[in-house]
């Protein structure tokens, strides 16, 4: 491969900010035709590389070469004229518009007198709609479409000039199984065209799946870089965060308490229906499920988000009406919600505020708000979770995701739940995070609480749960015991396809 | 050395960016005019600063909350002529407490509009500042009201009274200020506030009942602008229909100087008071200047939009917004 000429190649590049060395020396290099995935905890320094391949950051040391020349690149749209192409991880697409504006937006085709030339625009629109397979129009309005199909016309975008390096950030966080087979296809089209395609992502199942070579970033510098069919998660692992993550099989026989909750024939509209499950304390029950399946609805209806249409909910043996978040609360059930950007923080509050937000109304001495009581709590849960900030003042928009994460948990917990209910607990999490919260859940368990965790990554639901229950579309096809699950049953279970005699009961 | 200094400076321009231009104004008005800075002349303009000050404190509630309030300023005016046209009808002693009741009403009806109907704040507030006036309008008549009767009546204690040589507006302004701002900052209520304004989402997830926090940051602010409305009345003793109009922008202007987000979240008491200050200084000041009346307008709303520019670019650490 040697041989060929970079479409892209990064040399000794240097970017530093106020106090921070973001990038230090780090080169890099895709070539025509290669997938090359670009691998990081949080911080490591793949964003800044990014935004200086985007000519968003000029780096202070360094040079660019684009298929062996070197160029400079200061503003975005240099960037693109250049043939580096920038798929963003939040999408920024103009909702009321339709699909072919969308995509040549900032270029579109013209007539006389400045006016929108909207045959030729469908046209142009059209053929690179076609040429994605997708199964939507030019016509279409953008707003009106799946975050998928949205992605989809980011990707069109892209293809509009003669890309010779398209970077995709973090491109399947919102995209359903099938839409990611999709996704890649496209992917391998670029390859087959020769451009050279940069792929970050979390996902180390994917990043086998699609990549050709492995890039890993640490603390600013490049650690290595790995061929993918030569290597494997642990090695990749190793690079990123010094040591290897546990994902085994969780093994652990639950030490079981009495049923702390109990959900008989719970149905909400289309959203699911007939949903049984219980949960005993000390257990960690996880739904696994293809985005939509239902399985963030039921934890709305739980929390008291959503008014189900039939069934029962039962705490502790007694039957309980759950109309909003605050009957949720006095009831004893928390939920660490699956965005936690939007519904778990306020990023503009302090860690502190933040984690005692749902009881403030308790924490009082008089008429005001106890500073002492507000400051225990908050390093009781510092401490119990490992919370790295440097004290309780700090926003909580300045933390990372990981840190993030458990504010929202210990938030939740500070709350003395009988059940917590966690939503995607690592979602957009850096590895080194994402063990130290499945640690965290396997305690919380071991100390008693009844734990419902809701993932869509398979090897997190195995490592963390003692049962786990299978929905597909709105409905529980299947729960396991952790001895019998296999993935190929679990797999078969979210898709719809049960074996004969195999429903549990 | 030199280097930390410097930056100590700007970091100190872009928390406090629109304090420091306050004080190069003050400075640059004291220097033009040796009166600006006399005692009597600063006592005249808190004094007159009064009525807005009050108003913008129950706003910064709602602006804290992330809505709006547009009707403050008509609100204020029905606040004004019911309880002129109550006074001689029923006493002073009555005429208060049901003036109160009634703004609280109103205001009672937007928290119901926008926290509970989830309508949008601009709208709903903007629809209020007409209908308010046509109920202000409908209920005078169309006339001034006046109070008969102006030296027999304790009535004008409040906007022209002073105790221990104070006057009373500023009693009631700084009054008003604290409790409100240890509401605010010191309390669950005034948490659940910010929470509601940062992330109206989170509170909820957080088991915030964020329709009764809307509603009490309108009762808030209806609350002021009766308070406002009583010291309106009380000074002149007679009033147009219109007294209370444009001050709805003037309250925005303030709270904005003070520093809040009109996306909501952020905000104190105290800055929307210094806010309050600005702006009634730089009007006075202009005035000493010798500036024509209507050319302070166009004069004070520039330097309005001059310092909250600065203040944005102080936080961003440039002038202009950048593209990406």
């Amino acid at each position: 491969m040697s041989v060929q000429t970079p479409a892209l190649r990064l040399v000794g590049i240097v970017k530093t900010f106020p106090g921070v060395r973001a990038l230090d020396g780090v080169s890099f290099e895709v070539l025509p035709g290669e997938v090359h995935a670009l691998l990081g905890e949080n911080g490591a320094g793949k964003s800044t590389l990014m935004k200086v391949l985007a000519g968003m950051h000029q780096p202070d040391e360094g040079a660019i070469f684009i298929e062996g020349r070197k160029v400079t690149m200061r503003t975005p749209l240099e960037a693109k004229a250049q043939g580096v192409v920038l798929i963003h991880q939040e999408l920024s697409l103009a909702e009321e518009m339709s699909v072919a504006e969308n995509i040549y937006l900032g270029e579109l085709p013209r007539k006389r007198f400045g006016l929108v030339d909207r045959p030729t625009l469908l046209a142009k629109a059209g053929a690179i709609l076609e040429r994605l397979n997708c199964r939507f129009g030019p016509e279409a309005t953008v707003g009106d479409l799946s975050i998928a199909n949205k992605q989809m016309v980011e990707i069109a975008r892209a293809l509009t000039v003669d890309a010779k390096t398209v970077v995709f950030d973090e491109p399947t966080a919102s995209l359903t199984d099938a839409e990611k087979v999709v996704l890649f296809d496209i992917i391998r089209d670029l390859k087959a065209r020769g451009v050279g395609v940069v792929y970050i992502s979390h996902r180390m199942e994917e990043i086998f799946t699609i990549s050709d070579r492995i890039s890993v970033l640490r603390d600013g510098s490049h650690r290595g870089t790995l061929i993918t069919a030569d290597t494997d998660e642990d090695a990749v692992t190793q690079l990123m965060i010094g040591r290897s993550l546990d994902l085994s099989r969780n093994h652990e026989a639950p030490d079981l308490g009495p049923v702390a909750l109990e959900v008989r024939g719970l149905s909400c509209d289309a959203l699911f229906s007939d949903i049984s499950f219980k949960v005993h304390s000390g257990e960690v029950v996880g739904f696994y499920g293809l985005v939509g399946a239902g399985r963030t609805e039921i934890a709305e209806t739980l929390f008291g988000l959503r008014t189900p249409s039939a069934g029962a909910i039962h705490l502790d043996g007694r039957e309980v009406k759950i109309s909003s978040p605050v009957s949720a609360i006095e009831n004893g059930i928390s939920l660490v919600p699956e965005n936690r950007k939007e519904q778990g923080l306020v990023l503009g509050m302090n860690c502190r505020d933040n984690i005692t937000l749902p009881q403030v109304g308790d924490l009082t001495a008089g008429p005001f708000v106890s500073d002492g009581a507000e400051i225990a709590i908050f390093d009781h849960y510092r401490d119990k979770l490992e919370i790295k900030t440097p004290n309780w003042r700090q926003l909580v928009g300045n933390l990372s995701g990981g840190n993030q994460q458990k504010i929202v948990i210990g938030k939740w917990l500070s709350m003395r739940p009988k059940v917590l209910i966690v939503d995607e607990p690592t979602r957009g999490i850096d590895v080194g995070s994402k063990s130290e919260i499945h640690k965290l859940i396997r305690d919380l368990a071991r100390q008693g609480y009844a734990v419902i965790v809701i993932s869509s990554e398979m090897p997190e639901v195995l490592h963390v749960s003692d049962r786990i229950i299978a929905m597909y579309q709105g409905r529980i096809m299947r729960e396991f015991t952790a001895e019998e699950v296999t993935e190929d049953t679990l797999v078969q279970a979210i898709s719809g396809i049960v074996a004969n005699g195999d429903r549990a009961a | 050395m030199a280097d930390e200094r410097l930056n100590a400076i700007s970091r100190l321009l872009a928390r406090q960016g629109i304090l420091v231009a306050f004080v190069i104004f003050m400075i640059g008005f004291a220097l033009l005019n040796d009166r600006f800075l006399a005692v009597d002349n600063v006592l005249g303009v808190v004094r007159s600063s009064a009525i807005l000050g009050v108003m913008a404190l129950g706003v910064t509630f709602v602006v804290i909350s992330g809505n709006l309030d547009l009707s403050v300023g008509s609100m204020m005016s029905f606040s004004t002529i019911v309880v002129l046209d109550l006074h001689d009808k029923i006493g002073p002693g009555l005429a208060i407490p049901v003036m109160f009741a009634m703004t609280l009403a109103l205001g009672g009806l937007i928290g119901l509009l926008v926290g509970y109907f989830r309508l949008n704040s601009l709208i709903v507030t903007l629809g209020m500042l007409s209908a308010i006036h046509g109920l202000t309008l409908t209920y005078s008549g169309g006339k001034n009201m006046d109070i008969a009767d102006k030296a027999g009546t304790w009535f004008s204690f409040f906007g022209q009274g002073s105790v221990l040589g104070v006057p009373v507006p500023i009693i009631l302004l700084l009054g008003l200020a604290c409790l409100l701002s240890v509401l605010l900052a010191k309390t669950p209520f005034g948490r659940k506030v910010y929470a509601v304004g940062g992330n109206g989402v989170a509170a909820t997830f957080s088991g915030i009942r964020r329709p009764r926090v809307v509603l009490m940051t309108y009762l808030i602010s209806s609350f002021c602008v009766a308070v406002a409305g009583l010291l309106q009345a009380s000074r002149s003793m007679g009033s147009q229909n219109t007294v209370g109009q444009g001050l709805e922008l003037e309250v925005l202007a303030a709270i904005i100087l003070g520093g809040a987000s009109l996306l909501g979240g952020s905000g104190t008491v105290f800055k929307t008071l210094v806010g309050v200050l600005i702006l009634g200084f730089i009007q006075n000041g202009l005035l000493l200047v010798g500036l024509e009346f209507y050319v302070q307008y166009v004069v004070t709303w520039l330097i309005i939009i001059l310092a909250v520019w600065l203040d944005i670019a102080a936080k961003r650490g440039r002038l202009l917004s950048p593209i990406a």
